[in-house]
């Protein structure tokens, strides 16, 4: 019961971190119909970012952990921003309204030129960070099993949920959320109607990147440790999250990073790590057999 | 593209405002490095090299700038140069052939073996193609059978002690039945979610073949992979009577293994090539062009879809596991390091970077994308780097591959070309 | 004369999708060597019926028979979309046209040949070392798609793609595509739907020498003036109940049909999709 508890807690913590990554793959998805294969390498390049900011700020001085963490996002967040926006417009834009595969093969190319570009630039060994937010709470005690609930832990859910709350108020409540939406439902009729698709398109790469460097910031800070290949296991486990959850479904984009995260702490709990990946992927697969739209994806009826 | 009247004002505004946006990407990254010390990370500033990089991107946007503006009337653009080459494609087909099978005459051992490693590219290239290319089914996760071929080979090899090529045709029917295993739960599934679980399927098998110790033999792999014989005669230098070299009285070198190595794959992909183009000159590789275009009117002909694609999926598969096959008997040793996502990556950009459904695409794909790569060995560092950045630059060139347009199956006259744009790339 | 034998015997037909009923309790006949036409105002279920016929939707209720001339009885609702056309021997074609565009013409009615041509995969992997008599069949299955394209005159853009034929003539594809594949029944979804008069007389024609030939067929279509001259029996639907039933006299002067259209416009076409292969 405790043991379970405690696999709870960190299921859901790194439930929270795919799901932000994933929330960057279903926008983009839901906007263009792509698979933005570099995100995952965006949310790799937001966590050295930070890193590098947090770094510098120490060489300044500045001590105050919560300022510090806050100036170093808001940096990392703006380069990551400038990121997202550089790849739409060299290596998705010239391919829109193109074929299918074009805009998948530049994507995986972009994801290829980001890991090599950080690790020729930032070398491949893992940089780590001291913990910042040490310290937790003790939930329980049963049968010499202490179940622990880290402020880290606390922060990523809080900070999560938070950074969702206001991004569904920006998708549901703003004009540029209406023209997101608009341009989902059909891109060519939303720009005959006067949307700006193009800029609407580039603030959905500027937004997926700026919470693809929240993701980085806290998985930086809950492992401690990055390294130029991160993005790459994340990547595919949050797209995975994204398709479990519905290509295109924002809820379903959490939903699924909290149904993958928590099947690999279980699944590491009970049965073997070396298989969790398997088990997410079996549980992806298994899912799509009987929702082949995913768990809140719209069905995809074809008409005939 | 037109070419828009330009001023030099607008263009050097232009390039320096790209160079803010460089500065913005790599003022971080390229300006600070970080080193990790006893004491934590230290942060050094790395100025010049921050100054280059913006540099060259100011003088590289103008030059660009400056080329479209001013390219000098009569230039083909890059579209209508690969047009010449889709239309020389009857000559340059047959050329390719005879230097492909000339090339050991005139090659030194380096030369040969990037060819060998090219072929295998064309292979795999050629098998994914039907899969990818005719069928219209994207497969994220190609590189698994590609596992299965290799490792089925591996293993079956070093337990029962059986030669390469009775081995063979068992690695491909081996992976041609995971084709099908994978093949049936996904047939609902459409477009992207297939991606997705044949990428998931790639890297199952993946970590499978990583912790499945005490069969796989884990991280370390197999080896002691018999090489291949050409019809019992071994490569070796011993100088066995069982050897090739004592065999035809010539002396031993080792380039011999190397020639030989290169004639089974280019054998291989031939094959590979020809079952191709004989298939879609029939009902089935007509009904997985069909099946392409449109899914639905499929059905409405009669035509099973389910049997329909999974034949494509075992095709494509067995084809794969022949080039696995071949990769464990050219390395004499596998791993799981060698069947990464990247591995079916760079097969599907080769597929669709050749264009879809083109063998002589494919194969121009290949040579390019892997003979490339291998150019900058040298650069070992930023080999991977720059082929990301070609990939790029090639997709956004050429969305529709290097060479694009249908040949026609079956024609009551001559078969015309069909333009790349009339042709679909499937949803499944 | 005997009143011709029922090829198709719709019984109770309902369909549900989620709360919404396209088809309620829905009966008709459709008989061997005529020409039914089921019209109806737009969202009466018409395209609904025939989905249910041809098996890309599984009926909620009710029954649909299938009677072939030898005998042989087919119950559609519960047979596959693939085993209706193959075996049951129902073709059809889409209102928004769904041709190979990337194909030729010519291989269009290859395709459309599939199942004469590759009885089976072992049959069509044999085909690869020119075993399994293939070459023969292939020569018969060229001549059927030649004569069909004479039929449309069509032969001289044998080797054109699909996709590049002016829209009248991706319509008359479609049907000669549909006939390659042998059928009893033939079902065509708006076929005149975008033509011109010329053209919607030369359809007429086409369809009056199909049905000549012995394969009854199922029509819908918003084009009056086309119904009223080839139709031999008309069903009439609206919002998924049958209103009226029988010869294109008796409908056209049934007041509930009138009632039906009325407001509508007795002409109410769909703006017709421009361009085949999309959506």
């Amino acid at each position: 019961m405790a043991y379970a508890l405690q696999q709870l807690i960190n299921g859901v913590t790194l439930g929270m971190i795919y799901g932000l990554i994933a929330v960057g793959y279903t926008m983009v998805y839901g906007i263009i119909g792509m698979i933005n294969f570099a995100h995952g390498d965006v949310f790799m390049v937001g966590a050295f970012l930070t890193l590098i900011g947090l770094t510098l700020l120490g060489g300044f001085g500045i001590t105050s952990v919560p300022i510090a963490l806050a100036l170093a996002f808001i940096a990392a967040a703006a380069i990551a921003a400038v990121y997202g926006w550089t790849i739409e417009r060299v290596a998705y834009r010239p391919l829109r309204g193109s074929f299918r595969l074009a805009p998948l093969i530049s994507a995986i190319g972009m994801s290829i030129v980001l890991q090599n570009f950080v690790q020729v630039s930032q070398g491949a060994r893992d940089l780590n960070l001291q913990p910042l937010i040490p310290g937790s709470i003790r939930l329980m005690n049963q049968g010499g099993f202490a179940v622990e609930l880290s402020w880290m832990q606390v922060l990523i859910s809080v900070v999560t949920l938070a950074i969702l709350a206001v991004f569904t108020w920006l998708v549901t409540r703003t004009p540029l959320g209406r023209a997101m939406r608009a341009c989902e439902q059909d891109l060519k009729m939303a720009s005959l109607l006067g949307i700006d698709t193009d800029k609407t398109i580039s603030l959905t790469f500027v937004i997926g990147a700026a919470l693809a460097t929240v993701a980085g910031l806290l998985f930086l800070l809950y492992y401690g440790s990055i390294n130029f290949f991160i993005g790459f296991s994340a990547g595919i486990k949050a797209f995975t999250a994204a398709v479990l959850g519905g290509i295109g479904s924002l809820p379903g984009a959490v939903l699924g990073g909290l149904a993958i995260g928590l099947i690999e702490s279980f699944w590491s709990g009970y049965a073997s790590v070396p298989y969790k990946n398997v088990a997410a992927f079996s549980v992806l697969a298994i899912v799509l057999i009987f929702l082949p739209s995913g768990l809140l994806g719209r069905a995809d009826v074809e008409k005939v | 593209m037109s070419a828009r009247p330009l001023t030099p004002t607008a263009a050097l505004r232009d390039a320096a405002l790209s160079t803010l946006v460089a500065f913005g990407l790599f003022c971080a990254l390229i300006g600070l490095k970080l080193t990790p010390t006893d004491a934590g990370m230290k942060l050094t500033d790395r100025p010049a090299a921050l100054a280059i990089i913006l540099g060259a991107v100011f003088v590289g946007r103008l030059l660009m700038l400056g080329w479209r503006a001013w390219r000098p009337a009569g230039t083909p653009s890059p579209r209508l140069l690969a047009e010449g080459v889709t239309r020389a494609g009857r000559y340059v087909g047959p050329v390719f052939l005879l230097l492909a099978l000339t090339l050991p005459l005139y090659s030194g051992r380096y030369v040969i073996d990037v060819g060998i490693l090219v072929l295998t590219y064309v292979m795999l290239g050629w098998g994914l193609n039907i899969v990818v290319g005719l069928a219209g089914l994207l497969d994220l996760g190609y590189v698994a059978f590609y596992a299965v071929g290799a490792y089925s080979y591996a293993l079956i090899s070093t337990t029962f002690h059986v030669g390469f090529w009775t081995a063979l045709p068992v690695a491909g029917l081996l992976a041609a039945c995971w084709g099908v295993m994978l093949g049936f739960p996904v047939l609902r599934l459409r477009g992207d979610y297939l991606a997705i679980v044949t990428l998931a399927f790639g890297e199952i098998i993946r970590v499978v073949l990583i912790n499945w110790t005490n069969f796989t033999g884990g991280p370390n792999g197999v080896s002691d992979i018999p090489r291949p014989t050409l019809f019992g005669l071994k490569f070796t230098g011993s100088g066995d009577p069982d050897t090739f070299a004592a065999f035809f009285h010539v002396p031993y070198s080792v380039t011999q293994r190397f020639v030989f190595l290169y004639y089974v794959i280019l054998g291989l992909a031939l094959l590979t090539n020809w079952v191709s183009l004989r298939l879609r000159r029939l009902p089935l590789g007509r009904a997985w062009e069909a099946l392409r275009e449109d899914e639905i009117a499929c059905r409405a002909l009669g035509i099973n879809v389910t049997i329909t694609k999974l034949t494509a999926f075992a095709m494509g598969a067995l084809f794969g596991g022949f080039a696995g096959a071949f990769f464990a008997t050219r390395q004499g040793f596998v791993s799981p390091e060698s069947f990464t996502f990247i591995e079916s990556a760079l097969v599907l950009s080769i597929v669709v970077l050749g264009g879809l459904g083109s063998q002589l695409g494919v194969a121009l794909a290949a040579l390019v994308m892997i003979g490339g790569t291998e150019l900058f060995r040298d650069f070992a560092e930023y080999r991977m780097l720059i082929f990301g950045v070609a990939l790029v630059v090639m997709m956004v060139l050429r969305p529709r591959g290097l060479v694009s347009g249908r040949t026609p199956s079956i024609a009551l006259g001559a078969r015309k070309q069909i333009a790349a744009e009339l042709v679909a790339q499937g949803r499944g | 004369m005997a009143e011709p034998a029922k090829l198709l015997d719709v019984e109770h037909l309902t369909m549900r999708f989620g709360g919404l009923t396209a088809v309620s309790d829905l009966s008709f006949v459709a008989r061997a060597g005529e020409i039914t036409a089921v019209i109806g105002p737009n969202g009466a279920g018409k395209t609904t019926v025939f989905n249910c016929i041809t098996g890309f939707y599984r009926p909620t209720s009710g029954s649909l028979a299938l009677a072939h001339a030898d005998g042989r009885r087919y119950a559609l609702e519960a047979l596959p979309g693939h085993r209706i056309a193959r075996h049951a021997k129902v073709a059809r074609t889409f209102q928004n046209i769904r041709l190979f565009a990337g194909m030729t013409v010519l291989e269009n009615l290859m395709v459309a040949q599939h199942n004469v041509l590759m009885p089976s995969v072992a049959n069509g992997l044999l085909a690869v070392f020119g075993l399994g008599g293939y070459r023969r069949t292939e020569r018969a299955a060229v001549e059927k798609a030649t004569f069909w394209l004479q039929a449309i005159d069509l032969l001289k853009r044998a080797d054109d793609p699909a996709g590049s034929l002016p829209y009248g003539a991706q319509r008359r594809l479609e049907i000669a595509r549909a006939m390659c594949t042998d059928p009893v029944l033939l079902c065509l979804d708006e076929p005149a739907a975008g033509l011109n008069p010329r053209e919607s007389e030369e359809l007429s024609e086409l369809l009056r020498r199909i049905r000549a030939d012995g394969c009854s067929i199922l029509l819908i279509e918003h084009d009056m003036g086309v119904v009223m001259r080839i139709s031999d029996h008309i069903v009439v639907l609206d919002h998924g109940k049958k209103i009226s039933d029988g010869a294109p006299a008796a409908v056209r002067a049934d007041p509930r049909v009138i009632a039906a259209y009325l407001g509508e416009g007795d002409e109410d076409e769909e703006p017709a999709p421009l361009a085949a292969g999309v959506g």
